[in-house]
Protein backbone atom coordinates (compact mmCIF):
# COMPACT_ATOMS: atom_id res chain seq x y z
CA UNK A 1 0.00 0.00 0.00
CA UNK A 2 1.41 3.48 -1.24
CA UNK A 3 2.25 5.39 1.95
CA UNK A 4 -0.06 8.37 0.88
CA UNK A 5 -2.96 6.23 1.27
CA UNK A 6 -1.55 4.88 4.90
CA UNK A 7 -2.14 9.01 5.54
CA UNK A 8 -6.19 8.91 5.44
CA UNK A 9 -7.54 8.78 8.89
CA UNK A 10 -10.01 6.96 7.28
CA UNK A 11 -8.46 3.80 6.12
CA UNK A 12 -6.48 3.81 9.59
CA UNK A 13 -10.00 3.43 10.97
CA UNK A 14 -10.96 0.83 7.96
CA UNK A 15 -7.99 -0.98 9.05
CA UNK A 16 -8.23 -1.23 12.87
CA UNK A 17 -11.98 -2.10 12.80
CA UNK A 18 -11.04 -4.80 10.19
CA UNK A 19 -8.75 -6.29 12.60
CA UNK A 20 -11.36 -6.30 15.48
CA UNK A 21 -14.39 -6.97 13.81
CA UNK A 22 -12.59 -10.11 11.59
CA UNK A 23 -10.83 -11.58 14.62
CA UNK A 24 -14.22 -11.85 16.16
CA UNK A 25 -14.84 -14.47 13.09
CA UNK A 26 -13.06 -17.26 15.01
CA UNK A 27 -15.83 -17.03 17.36
CA UNK A 28 -18.67 -17.64 14.68
CA UNK A 29 -16.77 -19.96 12.97
CA UNK A 30 -16.18 -22.37 16.17
CA UNK A 31 -19.57 -21.84 17.28
CA UNK A 32 -21.16 -22.52 13.41
CA UNK A 33 -18.89 -26.07 14.34
CA UNK A 34 -19.99 -26.73 17.59
CA UNK A 35 -23.85 -26.32 16.16
CA UNK A 36 -23.70 -28.32 13.68
CA UNK A 37 -22.68 -26.98 10.54
CA UNK A 38 -20.20 -28.20 8.42
CA UNK A 39 -17.32 -25.80 7.09
CA UNK A 40 -18.93 -25.58 3.78
CA UNK A 41 -21.78 -24.30 5.23
CA UNK A 42 -20.26 -22.22 8.01
CA UNK A 43 -18.60 -20.59 5.35
CA UNK A 44 -21.49 -19.72 2.91
CA UNK A 45 -22.82 -18.05 5.60
CA UNK A 46 -19.63 -15.23 6.26
CA UNK A 47 -19.33 -15.45 2.18
CA UNK A 48 -22.57 -14.85 1.25
CA UNK A 49 -24.94 -13.82 3.68
CA UNK A 50 -21.84 -11.75 5.60
CA UNK A 51 -23.75 -10.01 8.35
CA UNK A 52 -22.36 -11.30 11.78
CA UNK A 53 -25.77 -10.74 13.97
CA UNK A 54 -27.53 -12.44 11.39
CA UNK A 55 -24.83 -14.97 10.73
CA UNK A 56 -25.25 -15.67 15.02
CA UNK A 57 -29.03 -15.70 14.56
CA UNK A 58 -29.56 -18.46 11.80
CA UNK A 59 -26.38 -20.84 14.30
CA UNK A 60 -28.31 -19.86 17.19
CA UNK A 61 -31.62 -20.91 16.22
CA UNK A 62 -30.07 -24.26 15.07
CA UNK A 63 -28.60 -24.73 17.77
CA UNK A 64 -31.53 -24.26 19.85
CA UNK A 65 -33.16 -26.87 18.14
CA UNK A 66 -34.98 -24.48 16.01
CA UNK A 67 -36.02 -25.53 12.48
CA UNK A 68 -34.02 -23.83 8.99
CA UNK A 69 -37.09 -21.65 8.19
CA UNK A 70 -37.29 -19.92 11.88
CA UNK A 71 -33.76 -19.49 11.69
CA UNK A 72 -33.44 -18.26 8.32
CA UNK A 73 -36.75 -15.91 9.10
CA UNK A 74 -34.67 -14.69 12.39
CA UNK A 75 -31.69 -13.78 10.48
CA UNK A 76 -33.65 -11.97 7.70
CA UNK A 77 -35.70 -9.89 10.07
CA UNK A 78 -31.93 -8.76 12.51
CA UNK A 79 -30.64 -8.06 9.17
CA UNK A 80 -33.54 -5.19 8.33
CA UNK A 81 -31.26 -2.83 9.60
CA UNK A 82 -28.85 -2.82 6.53
CA UNK A 83 -31.46 -2.09 4.19
CA UNK A 84 -31.49 1.29 6.08
CA UNK A 85 -27.82 1.38 5.79
CA UNK A 86 -27.73 0.44 2.01
CA UNK A 87 -30.12 3.77 1.88
CA UNK A 88 -26.98 5.75 3.76
CA UNK A 89 -23.90 4.10 1.92
CA UNK A 90 -26.13 5.02 -1.28
CA UNK A 91 -27.19 8.82 -0.52
CA UNK A 92 -23.81 9.04 1.63
CA UNK A 93 -21.48 7.31 -0.95
CA UNK A 94 -23.14 8.07 -5.00
CA UNK A 95 -21.68 4.53 -6.50
CA UNK A 96 -22.20 4.83 -10.28
CA UNK A 97 -23.36 1.82 -12.17
CA UNK A 98 -22.49 -2.02 -11.09
CA UNK A 99 -20.45 -0.74 -8.11
CA UNK A 100 -23.70 -0.57 -5.98
CA UNK A 101 -24.17 -4.53 -5.74
CA UNK A 102 -20.77 -4.51 -4.73
CA UNK A 103 -21.54 -1.87 -2.51
CA UNK A 104 -24.86 -3.40 -1.29
CA UNK A 105 -23.01 -6.62 0.42
CA UNK A 106 -20.78 -4.39 1.89
CA UNK A 107 -23.45 -2.14 3.74
CA UNK A 108 -23.19 -3.65 7.14
CA UNK A 109 -22.53 -2.14 11.18
CA UNK A 110 -19.04 -1.33 10.32
CA UNK A 111 -18.83 -0.12 7.30
CA UNK A 112 -21.48 2.26 7.42
CA UNK A 113 -20.39 3.84 10.82
CA UNK A 114 -16.61 4.12 9.27
CA UNK A 115 -18.04 6.11 6.24
CA UNK A 116 -20.67 8.18 8.55
CA UNK A 117 -17.60 9.12 10.68
CA UNK A 118 -15.66 11.39 7.96
CA UNK A 119 -17.47 14.40 6.71
CA UNK A 120 -14.52 14.54 3.28
CA UNK A 121 -16.78 12.75 0.21
CA UNK A 122 -12.96 10.97 -0.22
CA UNK A 123 -12.64 10.08 3.07
CA UNK A 124 -16.25 8.16 3.42
CA UNK A 125 -15.39 6.60 0.47
CA UNK A 126 -11.70 5.47 1.54
CA UNK A 127 -13.36 4.22 4.65
CA UNK A 128 -16.19 2.41 3.35
CA UNK A 129 -14.18 0.05 1.16
CA UNK A 130 -11.12 -0.18 3.16
CA UNK A 131 -13.39 -1.65 6.14
CA UNK A 132 -15.69 -3.22 3.72
CA UNK A 133 -12.48 -5.21 1.84
CA UNK A 134 -10.68 -5.25 4.97
CA UNK A 135 -13.72 -6.97 7.15
CA UNK A 136 -14.59 -9.50 4.18
CA UNK A 137 -11.64 -10.78 3.75
CA UNK A 138 -10.54 -11.13 7.55
CA UNK A 139 -13.87 -12.32 8.65
CA UNK A 140 -14.03 -14.99 6.22
CA UNK A 141 -10.59 -15.92 6.61
CA UNK A 142 -10.93 -16.05 10.70
CA UNK A 143 -14.77 -18.18 10.11
CA UNK A 144 -12.76 -20.83 8.49
CA UNK A 145 -9.91 -21.32 11.44
CA UNK A 146 -12.51 -20.92 13.69
CA UNK A 147 -14.65 -23.67 11.73
CA UNK A 148 -11.69 -26.15 11.40
CA UNK A 149 -10.87 -25.49 15.09
CA UNK A 150 -14.28 -26.08 16.37
CA UNK A 151 -14.55 -29.41 14.57
CA UNK A 152 -11.03 -30.54 16.48
CA UNK A 153 -12.15 -29.77 20.09
CA UNK A 154 -14.75 -32.31 20.24
CA UNK A 155 -18.09 -31.79 22.82
CA UNK A 156 -18.78 -28.27 22.78
CA UNK A 157 -20.36 -27.82 26.38
CA UNK A 158 -16.88 -29.26 27.99
CA UNK A 159 -15.39 -26.06 26.61
CA UNK A 160 -18.34 -23.69 27.22
CA UNK A 161 -19.08 -23.17 23.42
CA UNK A 162 -22.69 -22.94 24.81
CA UNK A 163 -21.99 -20.03 27.11
CA UNK A 164 -19.87 -18.23 24.21
CA UNK A 165 -22.74 -17.90 22.25
CA UNK A 166 -24.61 -16.27 25.24
CA UNK A 167 -21.40 -14.07 25.65
CA UNK A 168 -21.30 -13.17 21.48
CA UNK A 169 -25.16 -11.90 21.92
CA UNK A 170 -25.20 -10.04 24.53
CA UNK A 171 -21.78 -8.39 23.53
CA UNK A 172 -23.76 -7.58 20.11
CA UNK A 173 -26.32 -5.83 22.01
CA UNK A 174 -24.92 -3.79 24.65
CA UNK A 175 -23.66 -1.11 22.55
CA UNK A 176 -27.01 -0.53 21.25
CA UNK A 177 -28.74 -0.10 25.12
CA UNK A 178 -28.16 3.25 25.09
CA UNK A 179 -30.48 4.99 26.75
CA UNK A 180 -33.84 4.22 28.26
CA UNK A 181 -36.29 3.01 25.36
CA UNK A 182 -33.43 0.82 24.04
CA UNK A 183 -33.60 -1.45 27.41
CA UNK A 184 -37.59 -1.41 27.94
CA UNK A 185 -37.12 -2.63 24.18
CA UNK A 186 -34.37 -5.35 25.68
CA UNK A 187 -36.34 -6.37 28.86
CA UNK A 188 -39.77 -6.60 27.10
CA UNK A 189 -38.20 -8.91 24.48
CA UNK A 190 -36.34 -11.01 26.78
CA UNK A 191 -39.56 -11.34 29.33
CA UNK A 192 -41.58 -12.27 25.74
CA UNK A 193 -39.62 -15.05 24.65
CA UNK A 194 -39.05 -16.69 28.40
CA UNK A 195 -42.74 -16.98 28.77
CA UNK A 196 -43.37 -17.90 24.95
CA UNK A 197 -40.61 -20.83 25.48
CA UNK A 198 -42.40 -23.74 26.93
CA UNK A 199 -45.49 -23.24 24.47
CA UNK A 200 -44.22 -23.33 20.65
CA UNK A 201 -41.65 -24.70 19.26
CA UNK A 202 -37.89 -23.70 19.50
CA UNK A 203 -36.80 -20.61 17.31
CA UNK A 204 -40.33 -19.16 17.32
CA UNK A 205 -39.68 -17.16 20.65
CA UNK A 206 -37.55 -15.63 19.02
CA UNK A 207 -39.92 -14.46 16.45
CA UNK A 208 -42.68 -13.58 18.94
CA UNK A 209 -39.57 -10.65 20.11
CA UNK A 210 -39.28 -9.83 17.14
CA UNK A 211 -43.07 -8.73 16.87
CA UNK A 212 -43.22 -7.13 20.23
CA UNK A 213 -39.61 -5.15 18.80
CA UNK A 214 -42.08 -4.15 15.82
CA UNK A 215 -44.96 -2.94 17.62
CA UNK A 216 -42.76 -0.93 19.99
CA UNK A 217 -41.42 0.46 16.60
CA UNK A 218 -44.59 1.57 15.42
CA UNK A 219 -45.71 2.80 18.73
CA UNK A 220 -42.78 5.28 19.80
CA UNK A 221 -41.55 8.11 18.45
CA UNK A 222 -37.83 8.07 20.31
CA UNK A 223 -34.34 9.15 18.25
CA UNK A 224 -34.75 7.15 15.04
CA UNK A 225 -31.51 5.61 14.73
CA UNK A 226 -31.27 3.44 18.43
CA UNK A 227 -30.27 -0.01 17.58
CA UNK A 228 -28.36 1.19 14.35
CA UNK A 229 -25.09 0.97 16.65
CA UNK A 230 -22.19 -0.88 14.84
CA UNK A 231 -20.97 -3.77 17.18
CA UNK A 232 -17.85 -2.25 17.64
CA UNK A 233 -17.18 1.28 17.29
CA UNK A 234 -14.84 2.65 14.98
CA UNK A 235 -14.80 5.79 16.63
CA UNK A 236 -14.66 4.76 20.27
CA UNK A 237 -13.08 8.56 21.67
CA UNK A 238 -16.60 10.08 19.36
CA UNK A 239 -18.69 8.16 21.53
CA UNK A 240 -22.54 9.90 21.06
CA UNK A 241 -21.40 11.48 18.11
CA UNK A 242 -20.05 8.88 15.50
CA UNK A 243 -23.44 8.15 13.82
CA UNK A 244 -26.24 10.12 12.22
CA UNK A 245 -24.00 12.78 10.42
CA UNK A 246 -25.04 11.43 7.02
CA UNK A 247 -27.78 14.22 6.53
CA UNK A 248 -30.38 11.29 6.07
CA UNK A 249 -32.62 9.45 8.70
CA UNK A 250 -32.15 12.08 12.05
CA UNK A 251 -35.26 13.90 13.18
CA UNK B 1 -32.31 -31.96 8.62
CA UNK B 2 -30.92 -30.60 5.20
CA UNK B 3 -30.25 -27.00 6.44
CA UNK B 4 -28.75 -26.24 2.75
CA UNK B 5 -31.97 -24.98 1.29
CA UNK B 6 -32.46 -22.34 4.34
CA UNK B 7 -28.73 -21.33 4.61
CA UNK B 8 -29.12 -20.35 1.28
CA UNK B 9 -32.20 -18.36 1.17
CA UNK B 10 -31.43 -16.96 4.23
CA UNK B 11 -28.13 -15.52 2.14
CA UNK B 12 -30.47 -14.38 -0.58
CA UNK B 13 -32.80 -12.67 1.72
CA UNK B 14 -29.71 -10.77 3.18
CA UNK B 15 -28.46 -9.79 -0.18
CA UNK B 16 -31.63 -8.62 -1.23
CA UNK B 17 -32.50 -6.16 1.73
CA UNK B 18 -28.98 -4.73 1.83
CA UNK B 19 -29.43 -3.97 -2.05
CA UNK B 20 -33.30 -2.99 -1.58
CA UNK B 21 -31.77 0.29 0.31
CA UNK B 22 -29.96 0.83 -2.82
CA UNK B 23 -32.95 0.60 -5.23
CA UNK B 24 -36.31 1.55 -3.15
CA UNK B 25 -37.74 4.98 -3.10
CA UNK B 26 -35.73 7.08 -0.51
CA UNK B 27 -39.27 8.35 1.18
CA UNK B 28 -39.91 5.08 2.46
CA UNK B 29 -36.68 4.15 4.04
CA UNK B 30 -36.49 7.95 4.91
CA UNK B 31 -39.40 7.43 7.22
CA UNK B 32 -38.56 7.99 10.27
CA UNK B 33 -40.88 5.09 11.83
CA UNK B 34 -39.23 2.81 9.17
CA UNK B 35 -35.86 3.29 10.54
CA UNK B 36 -37.40 3.30 14.26
CA UNK B 37 -38.48 -0.23 13.46
CA UNK B 38 -35.34 -1.89 12.10
CA UNK B 39 -33.53 -0.36 15.19
CA UNK B 40 -35.91 -1.98 17.64
CA UNK B 41 -36.34 -4.66 15.87
CA UNK B 42 -32.40 -5.78 16.19
CA UNK B 43 -32.22 -4.47 20.05
CA UNK B 44 -35.43 -6.64 20.62
CA UNK B 45 -34.16 -10.01 18.57
CA UNK B 46 -30.57 -9.64 20.03
CA UNK B 47 -31.69 -9.75 23.84
CA UNK B 48 -34.61 -12.68 22.94
CA UNK B 49 -31.12 -14.54 21.31
CA UNK B 50 -29.03 -13.80 24.06
CA UNK B 51 -32.03 -15.30 26.78
CA UNK B 52 -32.72 -18.52 24.61
CA UNK B 53 -29.30 -19.45 24.65
CA UNK B 54 -28.94 -18.34 28.24
CA UNK B 55 -31.69 -20.28 29.55
CA UNK B 56 -33.58 -22.47 26.82
CA UNK B 57 -33.69 -26.08 27.18
CA UNK B 58 -35.63 -27.20 24.00
CA UNK B 59 -39.37 -26.25 25.03
CA UNK B 60 -38.19 -26.02 28.75
CA UNK B 61 -36.02 -22.92 30.85
CA UNK B 62 -33.33 -24.42 32.69
CA UNK B 63 -30.26 -22.56 35.13
CA UNK B 64 -27.06 -24.05 34.12
CA UNK B 65 -23.69 -22.71 33.49
CA UNK B 66 -24.93 -20.76 30.46
CA UNK B 67 -25.81 -18.40 33.42
CA UNK B 68 -22.30 -18.03 34.29
CA UNK B 69 -21.46 -17.31 31.37
CA UNK B 70 -24.44 -14.57 30.64
CA UNK B 71 -22.77 -12.93 34.27
CA UNK B 72 -19.28 -13.03 33.18
CA UNK B 73 -19.88 -11.69 29.99
CA UNK B 74 -21.69 -8.87 31.17
CA UNK B 75 -19.20 -7.85 33.70
CA UNK B 76 -16.39 -8.05 30.85
CA UNK B 77 -18.74 -5.53 28.89
CA UNK B 78 -19.49 -3.15 31.61
CA UNK B 79 -15.25 -3.32 32.01
CA UNK B 80 -15.22 -2.08 28.13
CA UNK B 81 -12.93 -5.63 27.19
CA UNK B 82 -13.40 -5.80 23.43
CA UNK B 83 -15.65 -8.45 21.44
CA UNK B 84 -13.47 -11.48 21.54
CA UNK B 85 -12.32 -11.18 25.35
CA UNK B 86 -16.16 -11.49 26.02
CA UNK B 87 -17.00 -14.15 23.98
CA UNK B 88 -14.06 -16.03 25.81
CA UNK B 89 -15.28 -15.01 28.89
CA UNK B 90 -18.51 -16.23 28.74
CA UNK B 91 -16.89 -19.55 27.40
CA UNK B 92 -14.55 -19.81 30.44
CA UNK B 93 -17.29 -19.62 33.11
CA UNK B 94 -19.21 -21.82 31.63
CA UNK B 95 -16.43 -24.49 31.10
CA UNK B 96 -15.23 -23.54 34.32
CA UNK B 97 -19.00 -23.94 36.28
CA UNK B 98 -19.24 -27.48 34.29
CA UNK B 99 -15.79 -28.34 35.61
CA UNK B 100 -16.82 -27.73 39.63
CA UNK B 101 -19.58 -29.72 38.52
CA UNK B 102 -22.47 -27.45 38.02
CA UNK B 103 -24.42 -27.94 35.00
Amino acid sequence: MPPKLLDSPAVKVGLSISVATGLYGVSFGALSAASGFDFWQTMALSLLLFSGGSQFAFIGVVAGGGSGVAAMTASALLGLRNGIYGMQMNALLLPKGKLKYLQAQLSIDETTATASGQSDPGEQRRGFWTAGIGIYVLWNLFTAVGALAGNALGDPKQWGLDGAAVAAFLALLWPRLKGREPWAIAVACAVATLVAVPFVPPGVPILVAAAVAGVFGWLSHARSDEGLEPDIDPYPHRRGDSRGDTGEGAE
Amino acid sequence: MNLWPWILAACVLAYATKLAGYFVPRSLLKNPRTMHIAGTMTIGLLASLTVVNAFASGQSLALDARIGALAAAAIALWLRAPFLVVVIAGAAAAAGLRLLGWG
